[in-house]
């Protein structure tokens, strides 16, 4: 437990949910509410460095506005007044977005993302935005050229990437609600090394308007939480269609709250859940293994079918993904080209523009979106595009069958979100291959477009850090993911006697 | 499978409009020639009747109708979008020059 005392340090320990009824009852302000994590940021941040940009004013006026409007007796939404971290990588019109980057130092973007202006409608006070790798490239935050942000559980080490900013805001009580994007893991695996629950929507769920491009087939916004209800009650405040996006479903989005709901209060009786083979094993840590197990045990104690899942593409899902991914990234970044916004180096009358634009990428990149720009490139040019991004994408469509045959088996699937818990800030730096491998179990629903989910099962007895269980389910079937999420974590409460962050020491 | 040469990551530094030193092309060949062999491993698989996915959903494009859009729908506002280009003159992006000296 935390050292903080006072009412200000029990408002940033509740829940979303919890939160929201209080304010919608007149039991609290959402001005009192706001001003408590303002505090716990101030206090803590320092250590943590969760935030890349606190707006404290937006913040403040945004509460005061759901106040006022309380008490002219207008009607609030679900989470209404309840303060959240935003990830640097959605635009928010007026308010610095670098998305992690010295290229977009001091860019104001001209509008709001769809999920900013959804969250702005439904009256969620945005407290600032959170560090990340740059433009989502990392799974650590350490790519972030604004220094890495740390783990609450052990400031020695990452909470994960790219949102490992949001993750860590939640673990460290500064916010009860966070938004991350998931290109190849990277709301999940954060999520599963901070103890905290993260979603990654179906491809489409999540409107990409206002998200800043990494690579277009496989990222996704989605809700981070401490809670599986909290982050079904933030989904359906940011999913749904938008005629901004092309890629996004004109489809209704699942229920995901009841589903939460009905999780926690019915279980997961009847449900068939499928064990992934090819996550298990060789490179995963013991105290993953151990907590993973344990988890399908309780499962099955609660009426689940258990069964055994092959999916032998996965095991090419990750070198799939690292020719994929770059590629898309090498074309969304050729936009920063220092013409029509953020850094522009040496516009001194004698350089071209090409050489300008040269110069001003040299200097914003920092090293690992260097290297996916080249590699892209490279898997992209003529000779090696057979080899490389075209066979890349028949394995994706192999991965896909493999899904699909998966969940003729089984309603979800599960597997643990990353092969270890959260390593040392420094130790996987310079060795990119070993980076990639944090990503290994959650690569393949992105390639193929499925729902996913990361809920806290537990401590390594190792290390004493926590481990993710992932949670997987078909396309536009998110609700599924809720259901078992909270069916679980409503067990390991019940097992525990607590919430597994009042684990996290005082900062 | 080919390995990547310095001399290959500086073409490929130039098309990626990126103006590396020689200490990045030293380090970026090392790692790339690493990251390269590592994810050749997709050859592995035999794909010979399988088709390419370039994308998950199944994309049609998206029109919409050709009207003047109503007022709140987001568009953007000229003076704001050029305060945060790196250079603006006369109502315009101001850019280094595209042609050539000679």
């Amino acid at each position: 437990m935390g050292t903080d005392t006072g009412a200000g340090a029990e408002l940033t320990r509740r829940t979303a949910a919890d939160l929201a009824a209080a304010i919608a009852s007149g039991q609290l302000s959402a001005l009192e509410i706001t001003r408590a994590h303002l505090d716990r940021i101030a206090k803590v941040d320092e250590k943590v460095r969760a935030f890349l940009h606190v707006d404290a004013e937006g913040a403040l006026a945004a509460a005061a506005a759901v106040d006022a409007k309380r008490a002219r007796g207008e009607r609030l939404g679900p989470l209404a007044g309840v303060p959240l971290a935003l990830k640097d990588v959605f635009t928010t019109r007026g308010i610095p977005t670098t998305c992690g980057s010295k290229i977009l130092e001091g860019w104001l973007p001209p509008y709001d993302a769809t999920v900013t202006r959804r969250l702005r409608e439904a009256d969620v006070v945005i407290l600032g935005k959170t560090n990340m790798d740059e433009f989502a490239m990392g799974s650590s935050t350490e790519n972030s050229a604004y220094g890495p942000t740390r783990n609450p559980w052990d400031l020695e080490r990452i909470p994960g990437g790219s949102g490992g900013g949001s993750a860590a805001s939640l673990a460290a009580f500064q916010a009860p609600l966070a938004i991350g994007t998931d290109t190849g893991g990277s709301i999940r695996q954060p999520g599963a090394v901070t103890g905290t629950v993260g979603v990654k929507p179906t491809y489409g769920g999540v409107s990409r308007y206002g998200l800043v491009a990494f690579s277009s087939s496989l990222d996704q916004g989605g809700p981070c939480a401490r809670t599986v209800l909290d982050a079904a009650l933030l989904h359906a405040t940011i999913a749904g269609h938008d005629p901004l996006d092309s890629t996004s479903i004109d489809a209704p989005v699942p229920d995901v709250v009841a589903a939460a709901k009905l999780g926690a209060t019915q279980g997961v009786s009847g449900l068939r859940i499928g064990v992934v083979k090819q996550f298990d094993g060789e490179g995963y840590a013991p105290g993953v293994r151990q907590r993973f197990h344990e988890a399908v045990d309780l499962l099955r104690e609660l009426g689940a079918q258990i069964v055994e899942i092959d999916a032998p593409s996965f095991d090419y899902a990750l070198p799939a993904y690292y020719l994929i991914a770059p590629s898309e990234c090498s074309s969304n970044l050729a936009r920063f080209d220092a013409m029509r916004y953020g850094l522009r180096v040496g516009d001194d009358g004698a350089h071209s523009a090409e050489e300008v634009t040269a110069l001003t990428r040299e200097a914003g990149f920092g090293p690992e979106v260097k290297r996916r720009i080249m590699l892209g490139t490279y898997a992209l040019s003529s000779g090696y595009y057979d080899a490389y991004y075209g066979q890349a994408q028949k394995v994706r469509t192999l991965i896909i069958r493999d899904f699909e045959a998966a969940f003729a088996k089984a309603d979800v699937l599960v597997s643990p979100t990353t092969p270890t818990t959260a390593f040392k800030i420094g130790e996987r730096a310079d060795d990119p291959m070993a980076m990639y491998l944090a990503d290994l179990c959650t690569i393949p629903t992105n390639l193929a477009g499925n729902a996913g989910m990361s809920v806290p099962c537990g401590l390594a007895p190792e290390d004493g850090l926590p481990v993710g269980f992932q949670i997987l389910a078909p396309a536009m079937q998110d609700d599924r993911l809720y259901r078992v999420g909270a069916a679980l974590e409503a067990a390991l409460l019940d097992r525990w006697g607590h919430p597994i962050l009042e684990e996290v020491p005082a900062l | 499978m080919p390995s990547i040469t310095r001399e290959e990551v500086a073409h490929l530094a130039k098309l990626s409009r990126l103006e590396l030193s020689d200490a990045e092309l030293d380090h970026f060949a090392g790692q790339l020639d690493a990251i390269v062999g590592a994810v050749a491993r997709v050859g592995e698989l035999p794909t010979d009747d399988v088709p390419p996915t370039s994308h998950a959903l199944p994309l049609t494009n998206v029109y919409r109708e050709d009207v003047v859009r109503p007022a709140g729908t987001p568009v953007l506002d000229r003076a704001e979008v050029l305060a945060q280009a790196p250079a603006a003159e006369d109502d315009r992006f101001r850019v280094p020059r595209i042609l050539g000296e000679d």
